[in-house]
């Protein structure tokens, strides 16, 4: 069923089809309409969960991680300082391997408070643990609600699927509604391997040591280290298990075929744009303008950022001449965030790569200032035109001082 | 009516393993093992950062024979909520969720969390083991902590603020059960325990614990020190049941009898208080006279009935 409806409503709508059990929530902008939805959907009786509107974004993510602890799919939202609220909860939830998803509704953090959209807050959290996902449009959003679940199941690990506030959470968009039983089909109920029960007494997230220990049985178990190995390990199979749930996905409900990143024009381009989320399909336009000016430049939006495919992401940008990172975050003191991974996944251990690309990095719509095609159109030309000689690591689009 | 449990009646079987990480001495050591008797086998704990950490010990062993969620340490009240919510998700609603946090993630860190838990009614018991100070880390003052006690942070003038008063706080959301308890009536605990997982939404449960190293005393005198708080009636033992007040056992018998232990013989057992001037003492006394003439008054009033 295709409906016309805002992005928080399709990511709402995601999480009923998934069934999630739990679903614990603290109002902040631009996430607000999407747990307003799921109370109310929960209210009218059109989905059986526990709705609990907790006093604090830290107790959402502890109702969820205690609910998931206990063997229930729990689901959570939040944005900006909300999520920063949640930073030790966040940290919690992956290192007990608890396979909850969040979305997060982009926007700016405070000081100074904004309530508009960028991405620092998500991106200030990629080294929680968590498996971060950026969508583009509402259909990505409610599809991606469902794969969430399948993949943090599958590898027991958090997800945040992300997407822009306002841009995407408050705009109508139609997309297509996947039907209940084929959802049911692809995501089988949670059946946990251990939940907490009094018949199986266990004692989760205790004091562990530096060092390996045995059990009372004389078995060796891991040591904190060990523990957080595993946790990399299973992030990096995370890449082959997200192709694989996109397959599947693809299977049920015929739409995906692009679990990691998404390409535009990129085929034969000289010139490849990298960036996050909506402003992908905003840079689609800058492309089929440049393409008409006989510039062969073309749009990478990644998609499955944690963990990062950097093989496929290199894969896809090393035969081009340039890339120009575009972002609406900035790791401070140096530059976009992930202009660095995207850097650092040219220049690899082995130093296999003979010929890297120049790569340029544009910091711009920090706290929602306004994107305009028009200076994206100059700044993709102008590193075209300048390629290595640019002279700068970072520059800003739409900066007035 | 319940009658009341006598070491006799008491339930043999026990759910913390021998040979747990507490301290000589530890409070919480004979108040966790009693209460769990009171609670059984179906039950899921929730801890946060503590000396009950600790207790409990280091992976991949633990002294405790329930199932327990280690948790951050604001978070110890919204988990309680979130494993009730999932156990009524997966119709497993007879399994009984209880937290038990120190007086720093209860009266401090914790607070906020427990407020929102008891606002909305969420059916769980949470205990706030109260050993005064932040002792896992060292006795560092806390919420809790008397007026006068020296601790890690207060080394020079000792503590200048009075401990604030939790179950106050906790009655004040208008659960069904609130109680305060000591380590050192392990009968009365486990009565209060027994009655408060029989009453619906939150139910708080404050006891007092004496700690050796963090109160400066030796280990052997842990149960004298925790009945001369009551019976000099700076701690007392009451029930807030439905919003009624109720003093029990110890406390109730020294409304009975009208008379208080001098104050004085409990801070002089206890080097925490060595800085205590006669004055202070002396001004606490009168608190401790003030708060008391209430219930005598009431005793006698019962008595002419």
């Amino acid at each position: 069923m295709h409906i016309i409806e805002s992005g928080n409503v399709a990511a709402a709508l995601g999480v009923k089809l998934s069934r999630a059990q739990v679903i614990a929530a603290y109002p902040i902008t631009p996430q607000t309409p999407l747990t307003e939805k799921l109370s109310e959907i929960i209210e009218m009786g059109e989905m059986d969960a526990q709705y609990v509107p907790v006093e604090s974004e830290h107790s959402a993510l502890a109702v969820c991680i205690a609910a998931s602890s206990t063997g229930a799919r729990a689901f959570t939202a939040t944005s900006a300082n909300g999520l920063l609220y949640m930073h030790e909860q966040i940290h919690w939830a992956a290192g007990a391997r608890l396979p909850l998803v969040m979305c997060v509704v982009n926007r700016g953090v405070g000081s100074p408070w904004t309530i508009w959209n960028d991405h620092q807050d998500s991106i200030s959290q990629r080294d929680t643990g968590w498996i971060q996902i950026y969508v583009n449009d509402h259909q990505q959003i409610i599809d991606g609600v469902i794969k969430a679940f399948k993949l943090a199941e599958e590898v027991m690990i958090p997800v945040m699927l992300c997407y822009d506030g306002y841009i995407l959470s408050h705009t109508y968009m139609p997309f297509e509604i996947p039907n209940q039983e084929q959802v049911d089909a692809f995501l089988p109920p949670y059946k946990p391997e251990y939940a907490l029960d009094p018949m199986s007494p266990a004692n989760l997230n205790t004091v562990t040591l530096p060092d390996v220990r045995l059990d009372t049985r004389g078995r060796l178990a891991h040591g904190y280290m060990e523990i957080r190995y595993l946790l990399q390990e299973d992030m990096i199979k995370t890449i082959e298990v997200m192709n694989g749930v996109d397959k599947h996905y693809m299977e049920h409900f015929g739409r995906g075929g692009c679990p990691l990143y998404e390409t535009y024009q990129c085929e034969d381009a000289r010139f490849i744009a990298v960036s996050l989320g909506s402003l992908s399909y905003h840079l689609r336009e800058v492309i089929d303008r440049l393409r008409n000016e006989g510039i062969k430049a073309g749009i990478m939006s990644v998609h499955l950022y944690r963990p990062f495919p950097a093989e496929a992401i290199a894969e896809g940008l090393a035969s081009a001449e340039g890339v120009i990172v575009f972002e609406k975050a900035l790791s401070y003191g140096y530059q976009g965030a992930l202009c660095s991974d995207v850097r650092s996944a040219l220049y690899p251990a082995n130093g296999s790569r003979k010929k890297s690309p120049f790569v340029h990095n544009y910091i711009l719509g920090l706290g929602g200032r306004e994107i305009k095609t028009s200076d994206l159109y100059e700044a993709f030309k102008d590193s075209c035109r300048k390629g290595p000689s640019a002279g700068k690591d970072l520059m800003w689009i739409g900066l007035k001082i | 009516m319940h009658t009341k449990t006598t070491i006799l009646s008491l339930p043999e079987e026990e759910f913390v393993n021998p040979g747990n990480r507490a301290c000589a001495g530890c409070g919480l050591g004979t108040s966790y093992r009693i209460a769990l008797k009171a609670l059984g086998w179906n039950t899921i704990l929730v801890v946060p950062p503590s000396c009950l950490t600790v207790l409990q010990g280091l992976y991949p062993i633990a002294a405790t024979k329930l199932p327990c969620l280690n948790v951050t340490f604001a978070s110890t009240a919204a988990a309680s909520t979130g494993m009730l919510a999932a156990l009524k998700a997966l119709n497993k609603q007879a399994i009984k969720v209880v937290a038990w946090a120190g007086d720093g993630g209860t009266s401090d860190i914790g607070l906020q969390a427990l407020s929102g838990a008891a606002e909305r009614g969420d059916n769980f018991l949470f205990i706030c083991y109260d050993n005064e100070a932040y002792m896992n880390t060292g006795v560092q003052r806390s919420g809790t902590t008397p007026q006068w006690a020296i601790t890690a942070n207060t080394p020079i003038k000792g503590k200048l603020q009075q401990k604030k008063d939790v179950p106050a706080i906790m009655a004040a959301h208008n659960l069904s059960y609130v109680a305060t308890c000591s380590a050192s009536f392990p009968l009365d605990l486990y009565d209060k325990v027994g009655k408060a997982v029989t009453l619906p939404g939150v139910k708080y449960i404050h006891i007092q614990i004496p700690c050796p190293p963090g109160w400066g005393f030796e280990p052997r005198y842990a149960v004298k020190l925790g009945k001369l708080a009551v019976e000099t009636g700076l701690f007392e033992l009451y029930e807030v049941e439905n919003s009624q007040f109720k003093l029990t056992g110890a406390s109730q018998k020294i409304a009975d009898k009208r008379s208080l232990v001098p104050v004085a013989e409990y801070f002089k057992a206890q080097s925490r208080f060595k800085l205590m001037k006669a004055s202070q003492i002396e001004e606490i006394q009168e608190r401790i006279n003030k708060k008391w003439a209430g219930s005598f008054e009431t005793a006698e009033d019962t008595d002419e009935d």
